[in-house]
């Protein structure tokens, strides 16, 4: 299924992602070379700028705790490479910060646009913060958007992974504010004789249609 | 021409992708292969490869890869 909206075709949960090839920090790079592990494809608005800065160094720091989740990262925007290169050196020398991770440098929209990163009553010309979050299938399971004046929460974002690799493990939900550890949700019933069955399989039920475990 | 991660503006291989073919004369012939012989991450290996193909040093057969004459005699 596709959205539309206007010239920006935004893909949706659930559906492969559209293919790309972009240049990046680290060469040029397709979204189907990261098939096989996770991927958190986020745009920020333009280099040099203090929010994105703060984020870029977030993002560096839950760097080691994505690789152990098999998850890479891979940032946009629509500035040059030369440009990302300038900032990241900046960022080292700066901040001590070493930037891992690849940045397309999306000049001609076009990645932006696949992906609907541009608002244009926020910015014509810039993206903005937005977090796809793919699984070893290119498949879209988790999107995020921020406005240009909100720096994101990595924790969030590491919890979301966590949460998604959970569900795809043991086959169950994760409640609200749920972190791993927490008890995670059965799935509910889809039969009476199911929902009867629940009461008797030794879960944390509060109803039928309520059930907790622990994994 | 600019430098890319595995073949320079010259057209010979750089570090990384040294390594990559001496990881393909070792034996490897997949991205997963190489990734683990050279401890690059795949989505890298696979670009890397790319590029290798593109200068005629390795030649892509289906989904596996090999040294061409020219990229073996880069490799002891």
């Amino acid at each position: 299924m596709e959205e539309k909206t206007g010239e920006i075709r935004l893909p949706l949960i659930g559906e492969k992602a559209p293919d790309f090839e972009a240049a990046t920090t680290q060469g040029t790079l397709r979204l189907s070379d990261f098939e096989g592990s996770w991927l958190v494809l986020f745009s920020h608005p333009a280099d040099f700028t203090p929010v994105c800065t703060t984020e870029f160094m977030a993002f560096s720091e839950i760097y080691d705790e994505l690789k152990k989740r098999n998850t890479e990262l891979l940032g946009l925007s629509v500035d040059s490479v030369s440009s990302h290169i300038a900032w990241i050196r900046n960022v080292e020398e700066k901040m001590g910060v070493k930037i891992p991770f690849p940045i397309i440098a999306d000049l001609n929209k076009e990645v932006s646009q696949k992906f609907g990163m541009i608002h244009p009553s926020q910015s014509k010309t810039e993206t903005v913060r937005c977090v796809f979050i793919m699984d070893p299938e290119s498949k879209i399971r988790t999107i995020l958007y921020y406005p240009l004046t909100t720096g994101r929460n990595m924790k969030e974002i590491l919890r979301i992974i966590d949460a998604l690799q959970t569900t795809d493990k043991h086959k169950v939900a994760t409640p609200a504010n749920w972190n791993p550890g927490d008890p995670v949700v059965v799935p509910p019933p889809g039969t009476t004789e199911q929902a009867e069955e629940r009461t008797k399989q030794g879960y944390d039920c509060k109803d039928w249609y309520l059930c907790f475990k622990k994994l | 021409m600019i430098d890319l991660p595995c073949v320079s503006a010259d057209g010979k291989p750089t570090k990384k992708g040294i390594a990559k073919l001496a990881a393909l004369k070792s034996g490897a012939s997949t991205p997963k292969a190489v990734a683990e012989i050279t401890g690059h991450p795949l989505f890298s290996v696979r670009s890397g490869l790319r590029e290798l193909v593109n200068a005629g040093f390795v030649k892509q057969v289906d989904d596996n890869y090999q040294l061409t004459p020219e990229g073996s005699k880069l490799v002891p």
